[in-house]
């Protein structure tokens, strides 16, 4: 066991379903013993607002809610949202991301603009981020709609658990009824070359 | 068995296992979750009650009769059962009651910051706070049991990151609670004032005892780090997870599960073995102020914020002196505030509203994102009802913008306390026009049945009170009763300049279900042409987040577009096509 505790940041739009992500490492980490905590949004933010997730895990978990420089993976939805989130990750932490973009409403009335070349940006900070269209990976396994477990088989190789846990966790997690589609997206995922 | 769980799935958990077998409560984030999961074990007959108030009374009619009862709500909803919340303190229980309530530090999604603590105080019922999901199970149960042996409802204090953080709990079975015997006791349960005068003296009795429980019980722990620590700490609730994160071993704590009547030998017990107190807690400086009545000097919110909710982050930096290192990209972020879902149905409305240039007196729900831009239609949003209220004593002050001025509500709204206000407003001879917007639903807290709905929590169907019955029996004529769909806006603006000019008071129900309610048909995507779009933006006035503008031209993104067609309508060049058209 180890005596740190583990922070894992899943962000993006509301509506995209960060639950599923949320649900699929709690259970891995479950699956390992440690003592877990994981912190939701429901309520207002759902409709399309930014919304995070924090897992926290390790021997004993007390704060529910992660804080800036202390996240050692934060896993994005969407691009924006990570580049949003960019100050919670701790140092020698990494960012994992679907490039899709989704413009936010000041974006669409004209007021700001949605910043360009956001992965370089992030990368020039000297910051590990690891990008993927997971929707074409989704599409790919055979259903849209596996996009974020896709994401979740990107972000596989950095959690430091072995590839047969997470496997495990996605039976756990997913209706039997699409398990066969989330295996192959979390494949796709998982064995990604940039 | 072990299990990760929700903290509000917890609570029911709790509520199941503690045998209760009523649950009656009004959603409201970060509530809400509670009476859902009830509803899911056929041992607890569950409800969604109109509002809070009536969900208070249900409750405490069930406990009468001598089961186990509960009843939950947000931190505002306390305010709408506040009549009920005082007297049911004097009149104490049959079967066990709970009152739970979840308060929202930060505003995740609510109004206001509000401390219910305060409640506890005010009608002397005991408070018991838990601060993780396994206390959720311990601390419901335990509250069952003081409620029958006190005499007393007893009040379940949550917040947003308990109710909504998951942790590990352990399962036991359900126990089984016998009815309590019912008795009738005119002293005990008639309120009247020859009856409450010695019921209070007993409610008085009553906090005595229970003071004295507070210093004996194991629900207030003390944890010694070292002889003669440095640091005492005195928090409770999700504070104490904060204050644990970041003080770890290196103080000492007096965790407090049970915060009204506060255990006033044990805080000066623990407090003698301490050379400095901390008093660490969200909101109010409740905790604080007690130890400062009974003499303890503390630091507390000379340091830490009443407002907004705790961290680790915010204890290190207020508290220990240390900045987090962050981060961060050179550019501005553009922020992403929630909005109407593509192909809401509320979005017409306030596009018509707007365009009209009307006075508009807002209430709570989803249609408060009319608010926001480009919509930005809404002049007022207070509480539940208060947008037929309230409207109605604005155009009694400025009767010339009567014809100017409209108030919107939603249904689970209107149902909730917005009734009373129509009646009030027909009964006093008021002419204001009040549009119903009927999404089929209690959308904004993730779609709840309401009384219009025609189903019950248990999912049964049952007769739907629609409102343009409840219209028309509180008296408004049936002439000025209007139902329209709002996606047809050309006549729903029609019908609304006619009400506006009629000077009678009128409701026009705008009936089409929330746009992502289970059974309702998407419709093909609309796409623009990009050689006949002038780049004028008239569809994005609308605020639809499908749209944005893409080299110049107005873009529709195909898969999230319901095809609900409110755009087209705005399009004078014939730009936008596909879909039904
Ligand atoms: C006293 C009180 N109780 C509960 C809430 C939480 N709440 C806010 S709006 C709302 C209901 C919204 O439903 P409806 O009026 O039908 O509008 P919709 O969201 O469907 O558009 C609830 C339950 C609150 N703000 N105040
Ligand atoms: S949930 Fe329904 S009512 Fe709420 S914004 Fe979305 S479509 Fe509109
Ligand atoms: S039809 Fe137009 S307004 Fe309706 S969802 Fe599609 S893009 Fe939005």
């Amino acid at each position: 066991m180890m005596n740190e505790t583990k922070n894992i940041m899943i962000v993006g739009v509301g509506g995209q379903g960060s639950l599923l992500a949320s649900r699929i490492i709690g259970n891995a980490v479950l699956l390992k013993g440690y003592d877990v905590k994981v912190s939701e949004v429901h309520g207002m933010s759902q409709r399309g607002g930014s919304v995070v997730t924090y897992v926290r895990y390790g021997e004993k978990v007390w704060s529910p809610v992660i804080c800036r420089g202390e996240a050692d993976i934060i896993i994005s939805f969407e691009l924006l949202e990570a580049a949003r989130w960019l100050p919670y990750l701790k140092k020698g932490g990494v960012i994992v991301v679907n490039t899709q973009k989704i413009n936010p409403m000041p974006v669409i009335t004209g007021a700001l603009e949605y910043p360009d070349q956001l992965v370089e940006k992030i990368k020039a900070k000297g910051i590990k981020i690891v990008a993927a269209d997971t929707l074409k990976l989704a599409k790919e396994a055979g259903n849209e709609r596996t996009s974020n477990v896709a994401l979740i088989g990107l972000m596989g190789r950095y959690l430091g658990f072995d590839v047969e846990t997470l496997k495990e966790s996605v039976k756990i997690s997913v209706p039997a009824k699409f398990l066969e589609v989330n295996l192959k997206a979390f494949e796709l995922g998982y064995n990604y070359e940039k | 068995m072990k299990k990760i769980m929700l903290g509000n799935e917890a609570v029911a958990r709790g509520l199941y296992e503690a045998g209760c077998r009523l649950v009656s409560s009004y959603p409201g984030t970060p509530s809400t979750e509670i009476t859902e999961y009830a509803a899911k074990y056929d041992e607890i007959y569950a409800e969604w009650a109109p509002n809070e108030k009536v969900a208070l009374e249900t409750a405490i009619g069930a406990s009468v009769a001598g089961g186990r009862s509960a009843c939950c709500m947000k931190h505002v909803g306390l305010n709408v059962a506040a009549d009920p919340l005082f007297i049911g303190s004097y009149v104490g229980v049959g079967g066990g009651m709970l009152i739970i309530v979840a308060d929202d530090p930060g505003m995740h999604s609510s109004q206001n910051e509000q401390d219910s603590r305060h409640y506890a105080e005010a009608s002397k019922l005991p408070m018991l706070e838990p601060s993780n999901s396994k206390e959720c199970i311990e601390f419901v149960k335990a509250g069952f049991e003081l409620s029958e042996k006190f005499d007393t409802p007893v009040i379940i204090r949550l917040c947003t990151r308990i109710s909504h953080s998951q942790g590990i709990v352990e399962l036991s079975e359900r126990a089984e609670h016998e009815l309590v015997d019912y008795v009738k006791d005119p002293t005990k349960r008639v309120m009247t004032p020859a009856n409450a005068k010695p019921r209070h003296i007993i409610v008085e009795q009553r906090l005595n005892n229970l003071s004295e429980f507070a210093d004996n019980c194991d629900l207030n722990t003390i944890e010694m780090n070292g002889n003669k620590p440095d640091i005492g700490i005195i928090t409770s609730g999700t504070s104490y997870n904060y204050a644990r994160e970041v003080f770890g071993d290196s103080a000492s704590y007096l965790k407090l599960g049970m915060v009204f009547p506060l255990p006033e030998n044990k805080i000066k017990d623990f407090v003698s073995n301490c050379s400095r107190i901390i008093v660490i807690e969200e909101l109010d400086d409740y905790i604080e102020s007690f130890c400062k009545k009974i003499g303890i000097i503390v630091d507390g919110k000379n340091l830490l914020p009443k407002t907004d909710e705790f961290s680790q982050d915010l204890l290190r930096e207020k508290l220990l002196g240390i900045k987090s290192e962050s981060v961060s990209v050179d550019d501005k972020i553009p922020g992403r505030p929630p909005v109407l879902c593509p192909g809401c149905p509320h979005r017409g409305v306030f596009y018509v509203f707007k365009k009209l240039k009307l006075y508009v007196s807002g209430d709570i729900g989803c249609y408060t994102l009319g608010a926001a831009p480009p919509l930005s239609s809404i002049d007022t949003t207070f509480c539940m009802g208060a947008s037929v209220s309230s409207i109605h004593g604005f155009n009694k002050i400025r009767p010339e913008l009567t014809g100017k001025s409209v108030a919107v509500i939603g249904d689970s709204t209107f149902m909730h306390s917005g009734i009373t206000g129509l009646v009030n407003l027909v009964y006093n001879k008021g002419q204001s026009t009040l549009v119903i917007l009927d999404n089929r639903i209690t959308a904004m807290t993730g779609h709840q049945e309401n009384p219009s709905t025609g189903r019950t929590l248990k999912d049964e169907s049952t007769y739907a009170v629609m409102p343009e019955d409840v219209a028309l029996a509180v008296g408004v004529k049936k002439e000025h009763i209007r139902t329209v769909d709002p996606l047809d806006i050309a006549e729903f603006e029609k019908v609304l300049k006619e009400e506006l000019a009629s000077g009678e008071p009128s409701v026009i129900v705008c009936r089409r279900p929330c746009a992502l309610l289970k059974g309702v048909e998407r419709l093909p995507a609309y796409h623009v042409d990009a050689d006949k779009c002038k780049s004028c933006r008239a569809c994005m006035t609308i605020g639809c987040p499908c749209i944005s503008m893409t080299d110049g031209k107005a873009k529709i993104d195909e898969t999230l577009c319901t095809g609900c067609g409110l755009c087209i309508k705005l399009c004078r060049f014939g730009a936008i096509n596909g879909g039904n058209k």
